[in-house]
């Protein structure tokens, strides 16, 4: 049985703890992986080293390339075909694994979700090229769905053996009359997902984004980025904002289709949820097009209110704003009702999170409204600026990793009609007032005094800090949870949320918060005692010089 | 068996002196197999006159599953079996992973059975090691004689002690070893002595020194080995004398291969430079 820790003088000074998990490293490594460690200060800027490569050798939580360009953006996206040019594990293991749902228009509308395309490279096609195959795979394709769009997805052996797949799909467009794209996202071309997020962003701003010029249908129209629609978030999100009269154009990527992105650049605002995965496209499309964007975050009802608030804030109309309020009052007393018989369960409860690139901050207003307090926290794959906030931008060193994915170089459109003059002033004017745009404070400066932020966690590390600050519940993905929950402490997933949300929205809070009594108001993990503690698993004997 | 590879720079005369080395052994009554290993496909043209030959890729790619090992293998000059592993047009696909596929299936379809009798296996292999799929024959005890072919100019001196790092590296897991660097004569001048050097500093020796003769070039012309187009010719002796120092051979070390000042000043003491 796991005896708890009682942290309500504070949270203790994890400097200790820091020392013991990195005396077990190799001088170099100890050192490397101090710097990933932070004893969060909140009202002081402090450095945290993140978006470096992993040691290797230690167990990291992290994926690659391919699965944040393929398995993160691009792949809640139904009407795009996407093939995977590689060996088929690649696709397999990626098949609807991330759980994110969507609703075709109509029922038989396009939804290529359930499939998984791969051009299922063999030996032969190391040796001689696979440029045929994929050739042969999108005409394939083309024949069978005639899609509106294809993309290609190389993994890692396609850039070993040079397989132009730009090349090619240049010329299956040209052959097609679709359009056809490629993404470089090989496997090994970043420390981590997080180079696939920024591959998908420029390609897709590439190709895509603003190729159809749709007449304005709604008076008020933002896009949603990266909000991947996970347990059906997104769907939440868009009843709240039909409801309120603000027309969603595009959401990059939860329940997302083809079209919705080639006119996205016809927004007014773009709302970034993660903004490790897609600040880029907020950025491009804002020195494109003059389109401006804000950070939200509608995991928790407070954030939910807020965000919404902003937004009819930016709007600044007396309909939208009397409806924005409307809603959030009636959703937040539903939201108040069910708080109300939970929290005092769960109150005082303590949560670690490690997961994803905004999530492990996002989340935090979700425990804050239970009154969980969340005693270490880190992200997989995010960069500096997610934990300390965009000022230190100019301050990121730009090492050879980064540089080796592609930069865009973005110039305001020359289609007069396109650019937002309106929108640019709108900013400068509101900006005046103390509103905040491109703005992002990060994580680091929520979090309470003493908490461990950490990036990049190991396994071994993980083990540790179970074992020192014995949490209520630890929140991670699939890789960590059996570990974790053999040790006695439930762990919720918060890349595929196990089996549950949506927990975007209020709907979403409610549904969080249900899960959380269902998780902590229960003895059921505390009585979990591995068998080998109380009896041995195998006996031996030694015989010294027989 | 002993298990023979040649390596040295590309154009540096590998595969003629692969071949006219054969020629040589077989007239001393030895049973062998040549494997070439590049995607050329050109290592065994003058055992088989010429003949193009299906390679082992190919003839994967087109039968399927279903090949037999006489499909990729054709006897040549003096019944040696000539294999090539063959590959892809340059520019796509990957060499290095077909030299790996094609040896793997001529072990699968029994291409060492003893019934066979083989006693030498000659891998004939593109250039420099430039990669793990060049470095296949090296590997996991597939080749274990290894062969530098070099002359006196410094890039092929450059190549040779680029690939006894090759050597070296797999030769301290595995069975690999040197055998000796065979001299191509480019009349370079002080090229024996220079060649004799670098040899002994890479701990090896000058397996044999082999002239420049026009009648090498005859002999391709007419797609044959010099033994053959010209067996009464002195370069087939000096043919002869390789193969024959290759069968004596007893010294076969792991290399120390040179750092770049050292082979540079090599090349500066015997007179290159100058």
């Amino acid at each position: 049985m796991v005896k708890k820790k009682d942290y309500t003088a504070g949270l203790p000074d994890p400097s200790e703890i820091i020392s013991e998990i990195t005396k077990q490293y190799p001088g170099k490594i100890a050192k490397k992986r101090k710097k990933a460690m932070v004893s969060n200060v909140p009202e002081e800027d402090q450095e945290i080293q993140a978006n470096v490569r992993t040691v290797p050798g230690i167990i990291t939580q992290r994926g690659c390339t391919y699965a944040g360009c393929r398995g993160v953006v691009l792949g809640p996206t139904r009407d795009i075909l996407q093939i995977v040019h590689g060996p088929i594990g690649c696709s397999f293991y990626a098949w609807l694994t991330r759980r994110n749902q969507t609703k075709p228009e109509t029922e038989t509308s396009e939804n290529f979700i359930p499939y998984a395309f791969s051009t299922d490279m063999q030996d032969e096609n190391i040796v001689f090229g696979g440029e045929k195959k994929l050739k042969q795979a999108i005409r394939e394709a083309f024949e069978l769905f005639s899609p509106k769009a294809i993309a290609v997805f190389s993994t890692c052996p396609v850039g070993l053996i040079g397989d132009d797949v730009h090349a090619v799909s240049r010329e299956m467009k040209e052959e097609l009359g679709i359009n056809v794209f490629g993404f470089s996202c090989e496997g090994y071309r970043g420390v981590s997902q997080s180079a696939g997020h920024h591959i998908a962003n420029n390609q897709i701003f590439k190709h895509v984004l603003g190729n159809t010029d749709r007449e304005r249908t709604g008076k008020f129209q933002i896009n949603l980025l990266g909000e991947y629609n996970i347990g059906g978030d997104a769907f939440e999100l868009e009843r709240l904002f039909e409801e309120a009269g603000i027309e969603l154009l595009s959401t990059f990527s939860g329940n997302s289709s083809y079209d919705s992105f080639e006119y996205a650049h016809t927004a007014d605002l773009n709302i970034v949820m993660c903004h490790r995965s897609i600040n880029y496209i907020a950025e491009m499309m804002e020195l494109k097009y003059g389109i401006p964007w804000i950070k939200g975050n509608f995991i928790g009802a407070g954030s939910t209110t807020k965000t919404l608030k902003k937004i009819a804030e930016f709007f600044d109309d007396a309909e939208l704003t009397k409806k924005v309020a409307e809603i959030c009052a009636r959703e937040e007393a539903k939201v108040e009702a069910v708080k109300a018989s939970i929290k005092p369960k769960v109150e005082g409860k303590t949560a670690m999170m490690f997961v994803g690139g905004s999530r492990a901050h996002h989340y935090q207003d979700l425990f804050e409204e239970l009154g969980i307090k969340v005693l270490s926290a880190g992200y997989e794959f995010a960069h500096r600026d997610d934990y300390e906030g965009r000022h230190v931008i100019p301050n990121i060193k730009i090492d050879a990793d980064t540089r080796n994915i592609e930069e865009l170089s973005v110039s305001k459109t020359e289609n007069e009609a396109l650019w937002r003059q309106d929108l640019v002033e709108k900013k400068a004017e509101l900006e005046k007032k103390g509103y905040e745009f491109s703005s992002y404070e990060g994580m680091m400066p929520q979090m309470e005094k003493n908490a461990l932020v950490i990036d990049d966690i190991s396994h071994w590390e993980t083990e540790k800090l179970i074992e020192f600050y014995k949490p209520d519940l630890f929140c991670a993905g699939i890789k960590e949870k059996y570990v974790v929950q053999k040790g006695g402490v439930p762990l919720k997933q918060l890349h595929s949320y196990d089996y549950g949300g949506p927990y975007a929205g209020f709907e979403g809070a409610i549904n969080f918060y249900k899960e959380m009594e269902r998780m902590l108001a229960t003895n059921v993990w505390k009585l979990v005692d591995a068998p080998w503690k109380s009896e041995p698993e195998i006996v031996g004997s030694m015989t010294i010089n027989a | 068996m002993r298990k023979v590879a040649i390596y040295g720079k590309g154009g540096i005369g590998k595969s003629t002196t692969t071949q006219n080395t054969v020629a040589g052994l077989v007239e001393m009554g030895k049973n062998v197999m040549v494997v070439g290993c590049d995607p050329k496909a050109d290592s065994t043209r003058l055992l088989l006159g010429g003949l193009a030959q299906k390679t082992v890729l190919d003839t994967l790619r087109e039968e399927g599953e279903d090949v037999e090992l006489d499909d990729v293998v054709k006897r040549g000059y003096g019944e040696v079996r000539c294999v090539e592993s063959g590959g892809p047009e340059p520019g796509v696909g990957c060499a290095g992973r077909g030299i790996i596929t094609s040896i793997n299936l001529l072990e699968q379809l029994g291409a060492w059975d003893p019934k066979f009798e083989t006693d030498y296996t000659f891998y004939d292999v593109l250039g420099d090691v430039v990669c793990g799929g060049f470095a296949m024959p090296i590997r996991d005890g597939k080749a274990e004689e290894i062969y530098i072919v070099v002359s006196g100019e410094m890039m092929a001196m450059y190549a040779a002690n680029n690939i006894c790092k090759g050597i070296q590296k797999y030769a301290q897991s595995g069975t690999v070893r040197l055998g000796g660097l065979i001299c191509n004569s480019r009349k370079v001048e002080n090229e024996q002595e220079m060649i004799e050097q670098l040899a002994a500093r890479l701990g090896t020796q000058m397996i044999h020194f082999v002239p420049r003769d026009n009648m090498v070039q005859q002999a391709e012309i007419n797609r044959k080995t010099v033994i053959e187009f010209a067996p009464e010719h002195p370069q087939a002796d000096e043919y002869r004398a390789l193969a024959k120092a290759i069968d004596g051979n007893e010294m076969k070390i792991i290399p120390n291969p040179l750092e770049i000042e050292e082979l540079e000043k090599l090349l500066i003491d015997f007179g290159i430079a100058n």
